[in-house]
């Protein structure tokens, strides 16, 4: 078990090193040179000159390199030009509020796909099962935003009940003071991670119906009350850790639509409007964030399975 | 005469081969057969070697057959390829019916539905019914692409990977876990914040981005299909690495390699319009449905709604028709593996 978690972990941080290297590339696949895209197109060859040996780009690709993977390993993601920031201040300052919209977004689509997924596998082929497969296809087939779309169009614009932008100031505390306005963002993203879960959660149940231990139970005597929470709810559990884990991404990328349909003060937002404006160091930073959640995710995935469920067994 | 595999064989041929192979995929030989790719092993172990390759020809063509049955079979894969075909129609030869302009802009702006314009005008003048057909016309055609050059991307990768095994293998892989911890919509943001993407560079970063889930999926398969006594009798017989790659790991992916290009289709009509919405991606006036959206969103407010809800309505249709296909497929081929 240690030797598997340890041959996991390096294996993560090779897959991280390899993002960083991509990510290098692409900051130097910019057309014309860093320095141009930062201090604009009318500089002098001095000026860019200057500049390259402040920030030493005058020096060799591999040094370059080293010296970007230094900084990263020390925390530091970039410096905004264009807002005079450093792009760990950005983060760090919008995170609270990631924290809240895709912490609540997750928590609530976990409480009802769960329960949704067993009673679609109890009930397989009934009536409730076709409804929530429906629901969840067509979910899962819509663009994200327009699902949000819809959300606005009939609860702000139609009812007028909720607004139809997130809280518009800035912090954590000014973000929980309008509650109202957080209900939008949150039910979209909550929907779209729902489907996402649904499907899964709905054959993962089926399987664990399908084993002995089941069939023990049953045998004992054991209502069908007690057999789906003290069994199949419990052992049903085990792959939501995983699929929580393996999912980080695509929630980090409805949650980038969300907040830019909501015009949500977070991480997602910060990076839309820097890839907009052409503020590179927030877009490679924020990318380079977003890998490394990513990459943890899946590896908490792995090792929670693996400490979880007392049947896999690696070496 | 009455008994004999070597006698058909010698006498005329690849051509007695030819009902064995397709019974094979028929439900009766079903039962008889342990696994299509025993079943493999079986004609390549028993035609000699210079038979093989007609053998393996009749193979690919039933595993072409197996897969048009699926359709068959399947009323929701059925249902799908409805769908697409009546979207296709009406994107590349309902234009040709309905004539509009949708390079040159007029006055006649955001107009309701009326005979003249039966969906409207959008902001630009545009005619709605007609820039639908022509932004499913790129949707689709970036989906088809997309789904068509990844695949044979991942699935050369794929192979190539789980043939050489070991080492090789390990880097390979390595570097699809690399590029897959990026979510493809920052990575395409990244790129896209670049360069400004004109049709054949959307597909090809697209494909670049895609090419990923295939590759992973080949790999895995060409894995266990590598070790089977097929490959190893046309080993034997002095089959060459190519051969078996070409002639025997791929067809047999074959199933896989369906169902998830019928995804990847899906997946890219999403994702571009995604894209659009967010402003990455065909530059005007070009139409796309995601850009239909993004552009009938600043009218909610006014209720014209037929600048947002018909491009939505469509990109979800064609989604669903394209994810049934899918499923629909992945259905039927597990069955029939199950059956087997």
């Amino acid at each position: 078990m240690i030797s598997y978690i340890i041959r996991r972990v390096g294996q993560a941080i090779i897959v991280l090193v390899g993002v960083t290297i991509i990510v290098f590339i692409l900051q130097h696949l910019l057309p014309g040179s860093i320095a141009r895209a930062i201090i604009g197109p009318r500089a002098s060859a001095l000026q860019i000159a200057a500049f390259n040996r402040q920030y030493g780009l005058d020096r060799s690709l591999p040094i370059q390199y080293l010296s970007f993977l230094n900084q990263l390993i020390h925390g530091n993601l970039g410096y905004s030009f264009k807002q005079n920031m450093s792009v760990d201040a950005i983060v760090a300052h919008d995170l609270p509020n990631d924290l809240l919209l895709v912490g609540a977004s997750l928590v609530l689509a976990l409480v009802i796909a769960i329960p949704v997924g067993i009673i679609q596998a109890v009930k397989r082929n009934g009536m409730v099962d076709y409804v929530a497969t429906g629901i969840s296809f067509v979910l899962y087939s819509m663009p994200s935003y327009l699902l949000g779309l819809l959300l606005i169009a009939f609860f702000a614009v139609d009812l007028r009940y909720l607004p139809a932008e997130a809280p518009q100031q800035p912090t954590i505390t000014g973000v929980l003071s309008d509650p109202a306005g957080l209900v939008l963002p949150i039910a979209t993203l909550t929907l779209i991670t729902c489907a996402l879960f649904s499907r899964y959660m709905r054959s993962s149940a089926i399987d664990s119906l399908a084993q002995d231990y089941i069939r023990t139970a049953r045998a004992k005597g054991l209502g069908q009350v007690a057999i789906l929470f003290r069994h199949l709810l419990r052992n049903s559990l085990i792959p939501v850790v995983t699929l929580v884990g393996i999912s980080l991404p695509g929630i980090l990328t409805f949650g980038l639509i969300v907040e830019q349909l909501f015009n949500f003060p977070g991480i997602g937002l910060a990076y839309f409007n820097a890839a907009v404006d052409g503020d590179y160091p927030v877009v490679f930073g924020v990318t380079v964030l977003v890998a490394l959640v990513t990459v943890l995710g899946n590896l908490f995935a792995d090792v929670a399975y693996a400490i979880l469920d007392p049947r896999v067994r690696y070496d | 005469m009455t008994d004999g595999v070597p006698e058909q064989v010698g006498a005329s041929g690849a051509v007695p081969l030819t009902p064995r192979a397709d019974s094979a995929v028929g439900d009766n030989a079903a039962a008889t057969t342990p696994s299509g790719a025993l079943l493999d092993g079986e004609q390549a172990a028993r035609a000699p070697a210079a038979l093989g390759g007609r053998g393996d020809a009749v193979r690919q063509d039933a595993s072409w057959r197996m897969i048009a049955r699926a359709f068959v079979d399947n009323k929701l894969a059925l249902a799908g390829l409805i769908m697409v075909v009546v979207v296709a129609l009406f994107c590349f030869v309902g234009p040709l019916f309905w004539h509009t302009n949708q390079v040159n802009t007029t006055f006649l702006v955001n107009k309701p539905p009326s005979a003249a314009h039966p969906l409207g005008t959008d902001d630009l003048g545009y005619d709605v019914l007609g820039r639908l057909m022509a932004g499913g016309q790129s949707s689709l055609e970036v989906g088809l692409a997309v789904a068509v050059v990844a695949t044979a991307f991942g699935v050369l990768y794929g192979v190539l990977s789980g043939f050489a095994g070991g080492f090789t293998d390990v880097v390979m892989m390595r570097f699809v876990d690399i590029v897959l911890a990026i979510p493809v919509v920052y990575l395409f943001i990244d790129l896209a914040s670049e360069f400004k993407p004109t049709l054949w560079l959307l597909i090809l970063v697209l494909s670049l981005l895609s090419w990923l889930g295939p590759a992973r999926l080949v790999r895995g398969e060409t894995l266990s299909l590598r070790v089977r006594e097929f490959v190893e009798a046309v080993r034997t017989m002095g089959g060459r690495s190519g051969r078996i790659i070409v002639r025997h790991l791929v067809p047999n992916t074959m199933g896989t390699i369906a169902v998830n290009a019928t995804f990847q289709v899906a997946d890219a009509i999403l994702t571009l319009a995604v894209l659009s919405y967010l402003g990455f991606s065909l530059p005007p006036p070009t139409a796309t449905w995601g850009g239909m959206l993004e552009n009938g969103v600043n009218f909610l407010y006014d209720g014209y709604w037929w600048e947002i809800y018909p491009a939505g309505v469509l990109i979800v249709l064609t989604v669903v028709a394209f994810n049934f296909i899918g499923d629909g497929l992945r259905d039927s081929l597990d069955v029939r593996l199950q059956r087997r």
